[in-house]
Order: C-alpha cells, then sequence, then structure tokens
C-alpha cells in the first residue's frame, strides 16, 4: 500500500502514545517548551488509568514527619529487592519532590495539614509517611490537572486512536500508524520523537485492578519490531483487590490504619511482618494473604479475607477513604464502617516492560545501545525504578516524574534532529493486521481465548509459582497462539469496531504472555513480586540482574547479562525484613 | 459459581453505516444475579454479538466512560448492579442529548468544548513559592467535593435546559468553573464568573435537580450552581 491510501498523512515532531500521568506530563514539558507534540490515546485522556490511582504520591517533603531523599532512596531499594537501578532511583527521589510542587502550582488539590501545606500519609514500605495525598482520589486529580494544563498548552490530541504499528527502521524510530476508533481508517503520523506511555499489562490476569484499556499493546509491537523487553516477570500483586472483582481498595486504607484479618479473626500478619505489620510491602501482604488462603483460613474457607476499618470510625473513614468505602458498598453491598470489607490480591502493577536508560530513550540490548529517537516512561517502561516490587505511592509518582523527564529530554532532541526518512511501505503491517481480522472465516472468538489466557495466567504464574504449573502454562499459551490465527470478528464495520479492538488487543496480551512465562521460568530464585515455591530464596550470586528477552522464529530468547546498578558503598544488597 | 439467572435486555442499536434510525434489540442472556450492567453488556458482547459498541475502561466508576441511560435514568454502567432495577426488564440507551457514533457510544466534543470555554485551568498572577502555595483545610473543603467530578457527562445529558438551548454551558462545565472560582490558589475569578454570568451560563440553570440525581458521584451540584449564581451577583453589584 502507498502512503497515498493512508485516511490522513500527519507530520508532528514528537508523537506521544498513551494521555496518562507519564503521557501527559511529557507532551506538556514540550509544548511549555514551545515544541510540536500530539498525544494519541485510545481513550479520551481523563478516562487513563492513572486515574485510578487512589492513595497519593511519593516525595520526603517531610511536612508531617521527619523524612529525606536518603530515606526514601533506602526504602524504595529495600522495596525493589536490590533489583531497581539506584541512579535512576537516586534522580527520582530528588526529582519527586520538585514533581508534588510542579503538580501543586498548576492547582492540584490537596489534602492540607493544620498549618496549610501538603498533607501526607503512611504507606506500606515507606518508613516516614511520605503519600502526598488528595483523600483517595489522588490520581484523579493529577490526571485531571496535566490534561487541564495541556489544553492550556495547546497540546494536540487524537483521541480514540489505536496504534496499530510501530515505524521502526535501522534502530531509528520515524513514527506510527494507528486506527482511528470512532471512524476508522488508518492514519500514518510521522515523527521525529515517539514516546510509549501506555500503561501497564495486568490484563494479562483474571482478577486484576486494571482497567480495560491495560492490554500492553505497546509492549508487544516492542517484540514485533525485534526489541526486547526488560524484568516482564515481575507482576506485583495488590493485597486488597475487590473480592471477585479485583477492583482496587487503596493501601490508604490500611495507612489509615486498617487491619486484614483471616476466617479465625486473627491480625494474620503478625505471624509474615511483625514489624510492619498491614504496612509491610505488598508482595510480603499478597503472599501472607495467598498463604491463609491456601492454608483453609480464608473467610469460610474461600478465597478471601477481610480488610477490616470499623475501628477507623465513621467520620474518619467518609472523609478520608470515601471511594473505598463506595467501591465496598456499590460491588458487594458490604457498608465499611459496620463489617469487614472481603478482599483478595490482584494483579496490580507491571514492574517490567519497555527497557529504557536513566534519560528514558529505549534501549535494545544489554550494553544498552539506544533506539534513535524511541523513548519509554510510566508503568510501560522499565528503568528499571521499582526492581522486583514497586512501592505504593511510588508508582503514581514515578510515571510524572520520568514523563516529566522525558518530556526536557525529547524537547533538546527534537531541536537537534531532521525528521528521518519515512519507511517504504508505512501502512502494511497494519493493514494485514486490521485485513486479517476483518476477512478471516475461522471459527476462534478471541473473547473465549482471552478468558482462557486469564484464567491460566492467574492461575500459575500469580502469586505464587513453580515448574510444573508453568510449563503447562508455557504449552496452553503456546495452543491459544495458534487458536488465536483462527479468530474472526462479527463487526466488519468502520465506525467504533470494537471487535477489532478487542481483537488486536488479545493479540497483544498473548504476544508478551509468552515473555512473562519464560522469565518467570528461567529465573530460579524468589525476589520481590517473582516467588517461587521451588526455589524460594533470593540468589544474588546468580540472579542479581536484569531479564531481557525477545521473541524471534524459534521463540522467545533470553539474556541476563544486564547488570543492576548498585552503589555497594551505600547500599550493598541486604536480607529484606519488615 | 453463584447460580446463574436470565436476563431480558433491550438495548437501542444505530449503526451509522447501516441504519437510517435508531432502534431497540433484544437479547437474552444468562448471567450471575449480583452482575452489574456492564457485565451484562460485556456478556452479550464476548458471546452473543461481537458488534454491539459501547465505551468502558476501569470498571470502577473513576474513569468515566461508562455512562449510559437505564430504564430511564442515566448511570454508569460498571457500578450499577442490575439487581436496581429488580422486577423489570432492562432497557439500556446512549447518553440523551448527544449525536450517537454507534449503538451506546455518543459524540462528547461538545460536551468537553463547553469545558474548555470557562478556562479549566489554574491562573495565576502572583508568584510561585518554592515550596508549596498555602491552603488551609478549610480553603481545600470548598472545593474538594467538585475535584471528584469523573466528566462522564451524565449530568449535562440529563438536563431539560441543556436539551432545549445547545449553548447553554451546562452543569458539568459550570461545576469546573466553580472549582477554580472557589479555589483560594486562584486569580482568575473575575474573567470566569463573566464567562458563566452569560446568557449561556448559569442562569439557564433552572434548579431542576436532574443533574443532581444524575451524578454518579452525588455531587451536590445544583447546589454548587445556585453558590456560583450568589458569586455572579455579588460580582455584578
Amino acid at each position: 500500500m502507498k502512503i497515498e491510501e493512508a485516511k490522513k498523512f500527519h507530520k508532528i515532531d514528537t508523537v506521544v502514545i498513551g494521555a496518562g500521568l507519564a503521557g501527559l506530563g511529557a507532551a506538556l514539558e514540550i509544548a511549555k517548551g514551545g515544541g510540536e507534540v500530539a498525544v494519541l490515546t485510545k481513550v479520551y485522556p481523563t478516562r487513563s488509568h492513572s486515574g485510578s490511582a487512589q492513595g497519593g504520591i511519593a516525595a520526603s517533603l517531610a511536612n508531617v514527619a521527619e523524612d529525606s531523599e536518603e530515606m526514601h532512596m533506602f526504602d524504595t531499594i529495600k522495596g525493589s529487592d536490590y533489583l531497581g537501578d539506584q541512579d535512576v532511583i537516586e534522580l527520582f527521589v530528588a526529582e519527586a519532590k520538585k514533581t508534588v510542587y510542579w503538580f501543586e502550582h498548576m492547582g492540584v488539590p490537596f489534602s492540607r495539614t493544620e498549618d496549610g501545606r501538603i498533607n501526607q500519609r503512611a504507606f506500606g514500605g515507606h518508613s516516614s509517611p511520605r503519600a502526598c495525598f488528595s483523600a483517595d482520589i489522588t490520581g484523579h486529580v493529577l490526571l485531571h490537572t496535566l490534561y487541564e494544563q495541556c489544553l492550556k498548552h495547546n497540546v494536540h490530541f487524537f483521541n480514540e486512536f489505536q496504534v496499530f504499528s510501530l515505524l521502526i527502521e535501522d534502530d531509528i524510530s520515524r513514527g506510527v500508524v494507528a486506527w482511528d476508533i470512532r471512524n476508522g481508517g488508518l492514519h500514518i503520523f510521522h515523527s521525529k520523537a515517539l514516546l510509549l506511555a501506555t500503561g501497564g499489562y495486568g490484563r494479562a490476569f483474571k482478577i486484576t485492578s486494571n482497567a480495560f484499556a491495560n492490554t500492553g499493546d505497546s509492549l508487544s509491537l516492542i517484540l514485533e519490531n525485534g526489541l526486547p523487553l526488560e524484568d516482564m516477570e515481575f507482576v506485583q500483586f495488590h493485597p486488597t483487590g475487590l473480592y471477585k472483582h479485583g477492583i482496587l481498595l487503596s493501601e490508604a486504607a490500611r495507612g489509615e490504619g486498617a487491619y486484614l484479618t483471616n476466617d479465625k479473626g486473627e491480625r494474620f500478619m503478625e505471624k509474615y511482618a511483625p514489624q510492619k505489620m498491614e504496612l509491610a510491602p505488598r508482595d510480603v501482604i499478597s503472599r501472607a494473604e495467598q498463604t491463609e488462603i491456601n492454608e483453609g483460613r480464608g473467610i469460610a474457607g474461600k478465597a478471601y479475607v477481610h480488610l477490616d476499618m470499623r475501628h477507623l470510625g465513621k467520620e474518619k473513614i467518609m472523609e478520608r477513604l470515601p471511594q473505598v468505602w463506595e467501591l465496598a458498598f456499590n460491588y458487594l453491598e458490604v457498608d465499611g464502617t459496620k463489617a469487614p470489607i472481603p478482599i483478595q490480591p490482584a494483579a496490580h502493577y507491571s514492574m517490567g516492560g519497555i527497557p529504557a536508560n536513566i534519560k528514558t530513550e529505549v534501549i535494545k540490548d544489554a550494553a544498552g545501545t539506544v533506539v534513535t529517537g524511541l523513548y519509554a516512561a510510566g508503568e510501560a517502561a522499565c528503568l528499571s525504578l521499582h526492581g522486583a516490587n514497586r512501592l505504593g505511592t511510588n508508582s503514581v509518582q514515578g510515571a510524572a516524574t520520568f514523563g516529566r523527564i522525558s518530556g526536557t529530554n525529547i524537547l533538546e532532541f527534537i531541536k537537534t534532529v531532521n525528521y528521518p526518512k519515512m519507511v517504504a511501505n508505512p501502512l502494511e503491517r497494519a493493514q494485514r493486521k486490521i485485513d486479517s481480522f476483518m476477512t478471516n472465516k475461522g471459527k476462534e472468538k478471541h473473547a473465549l481465548i482471552r478468558e482462557e489466557l486469564q484464567e491460566n495466567m492467574t492461575g500459575h504464574v500469580g502469586v505464587f509459582r513453580n515448574e510444573t504449573d508453568m510449563l503447562k502454562l508455557k504449552k496452553i499459551i503456546k495452543d491459544l497462539l495458534e487458536r488465536f490465527k483462527e479468530v474472526s470478528i462479527d463487526d466488519k464495520g468502520s465506525a467504533f469496531n470494537l471487535d477489532l479492538l478487542e481483537a488486536f488487543e488479545v493479540g497483544s496480551l498473548l504476544n508478551f504472555s509468552e515473555v512473562i512465562v519464560e522469565g518467570a521460568l528461567a529465573r530460579k530464585e524468589s525476589r520481590g513480586a517473582h516467588y517461587r515455591t521451588d526455589f524460594p530464596k533470593r540468589d544474588d550470586k546468580k540472579w542479581l540482574k536484569h531479564t531481557l528477552a525477545w521473541k524471534t522464529d524459534k521463540g522467545v530468547k533470553l539474556d541476563f547479562s544486564r547488570n543492576v546498578t548498585i552503589y555497594m558503598d551505600r547500599y550493598p544488597p541486604l536480607e529484606r525484613k519488615y | 459459581m453463584d447460580e446463574q439467572t436470565n436476563v431480558k435486555v433491550k438495548i437501542l442499536r444505530y449503526n451509522p453505516e447501516k441504519d437510517k434510525k435508531p432502534f431497540w434489540q433484544p437479547y437474552e442472556v444468562k448471567i450471575e444475579p449480583d452482575a452489574t450492567i456492564l457485565d451484562i453488556l460485556n456478556e452479550i458482547r464476548w458471546k452473543l454479538d461481537g458488534t454491539l459498541a459501547f465505551r468502558r475502561s476501569c470498571r470502577s466508576a473513576i474513569c468515566g466512560s461508562c455512562a449510559m441511560k437505564v430504564n430511564g435514568r442515566n448511570i454508569l454502567a460498571c457500578e450499577t448492579p442490575m439487581h436496581r432495577f429488580k422486577g423489570r426488564g432492562l432497557k439500556i440507551e446512549p447518553l440523551p442529548g448527544f449525536r450517537i457514533i454507534k449503538d451506546l457510544v455518543v459524540d462528547l466534543d461538545s460536551f468537553f468544548e463547553k469545558m474548555n470555554r470557562v478556562r479549566p485551568y489554574l491562573l495565576l498572577d502572583k508568584p510561585i513559592p518554592d515550596k508549596e502555595f498555602i491552603q488551609s483545610p478549610e480553603e481545600f473543603e470548598e472545593i474538594r467535593e467538585v475535584c471528584i467530578c469523573i466528566l462522564c457527562g451524565a449530568c449535562t445529558s440529563s438536563c431539560p435546559s441543556v436539551w432545549s438551548n445547545e449553548e447553554y454551558l451546562g452543569p458539568a462545565a459550570l461545576l469546573k468553573a466553580y472549582r477554580f472560582i472557589f479555589d483560594s490558589r486562584d486569580d482568575a475569578a473575575d474573567e470566569r464568573i463573566d464567562i458563566v454570568n452569560d446568557k449561556n451560563g448559569i442562569w439557564r440553570c433552572h434548579t431542576i435537580f436532574n443533574c443532581m440525581e444524575a451524578c454518579p458521584k452525588h455531587i451536590k451540584i445544583t447546589e454548587y450552581l445556585s453558590r456560583l449564581k450568589v458569586k455572579a451577583v455579588e460580582n455584578s453589584i
């Protein structure tokens, strides 16, 4: 197909994919600096999943207790089970404070201390109350504020556009091809710089806090272009997903003092993290919950335990945790002021993602060779800020801070380079994908394939993992990939074809799920969120390394030669206890 | 697994490429009794009819994608259990007052464009401090509730004044104006009041309270708009 056959051809210096905190943060900095930028999002910007973050944004402001960048840095390193890159974390804790003031000066409505400063609350794994918050809708107000500022600075939005292919040739990014969801048709975007800020990949799992949109499409496109993903086996399971739904109940509930109890009414965290109790990091608590459930101490023997906030009192619950109360009430008809709330671990955060350096430039190998003009930030990226396990409120901060940093770096970059040459047949790959769904006469339904994948991912590569289960899973995914070739869709139209989009998304899920499983199989140790019952100890000698994974014709290729950046004199790896 | 139950659903369908006008299509779905409206729509899409289009994302009532009209009321599909409409069949249709793009998907461009008209961003004359602006808990409380707005469109879509005058800003945009006018840090209250104190602004609100009933976040919208009217009067004296 020729370029002229595209519905529209756009030439824009910077294209950002994704309109969450990372994407909008970058776009705003570029626009404020006078750069040309367009944001493509498959939903409306204010619908992005950053808005679901509830509890807060981490920064060592020390507004309510003693705190410092060093303390924030150590907590983050320890939380990451020493897999986090310490140069990235060092930059992060310093920039985090600037990011919070940047937000506040743009109008974010933060909850306040008595003397009118930004209020802060306790969060798991943080040694000081460090979460700056706005009741329990922090992500929502951050997202809306950034969107408002982007409007003010005339960022150009392409709402409801789905990227179908990346145009990368000779390790130079040249743009993307995207489908106009509302009207149909493919658009070519020719750009100097491309930022992938598409969020996490939790939708590969059945019980998840993630939105329908979180299908990791750009991760799959990276693999398709022969580039690697990093540390994909590290998936965080949040301890307080609403039973059966997986919907997030903020860690802020425990930050404010809520308990976790089992069928006997015991605060079971006494056994697992006697010092930190309910404020231990998420991986530790999710394993504790799953152990209680597996050993028959789930409520009435079922697959859930209780989040009990009754003792906080109605007034505090309604002032500080109104959303938590309302979600439990609406979905389970449980009044959290009067009864404990059923919860279970839910796939929540993707520590792995597109490998990028401290400047958010995407890299293509263990040596750190940069793909020119290609950037990644936020949950879609792996810098690696969170290592093997992320601390609560560090994600919102990580997305915003590295989005902002990415914007600054891109602004410099686009000033110094000319447009790269467009590839010869830009539409070809995207059109082929669309044609195959539209014309396939196969009997397979994408929704059924997705359900089987999610069921088995939660079952076999969840909170606890072992080789037998994962070998089974590997085979299941292989079969599903085969069956996926026979997927046909009902809707052949152009206008808002959700059938086409969901089919494409299931393809994304299958593609990178294989990489999650291969990484988890190969990594014969337990670290952070990756827990192998057959290898229950951390093994720094062999595995204090990042995972890089490529998809090849012969299957997944793994490389463990990318070292973790560690300041041995300041933060040497220690045993992780809470 | 809970026992499943049969549900009769009618959905207002419209495909611009095929249909001259919208029509009601009946479905029968087998589903758990605690299912939400969104669960039902997904079940239809995934098992019965892949051509059905609607918007959804977070499914936890914070992204604002899935506002629609069920049995005469604007709701969020994701947070509304079907048993709230006990004993009746379900009639699901798009948000009224907007152009239908396809099935339950409406064109919200005008809705977002109206938001832009009130200059929905903090405007400052004063110098920016090194740290945060000081704002008391009481000053924060003034805007806390209005900041919960998720821009789902349920309120504006339910307002008879909007139906009769397309140019009227409508409750959501006015609430956004309120959010900045009453923010102690903002320096452009007068300018914003001029925008809302206009023939297509605050005075088109006839305190019908539909918006408040429709708001899935239970924001006391009409009350805030009334305070906005008082402010507008005070400013013009």
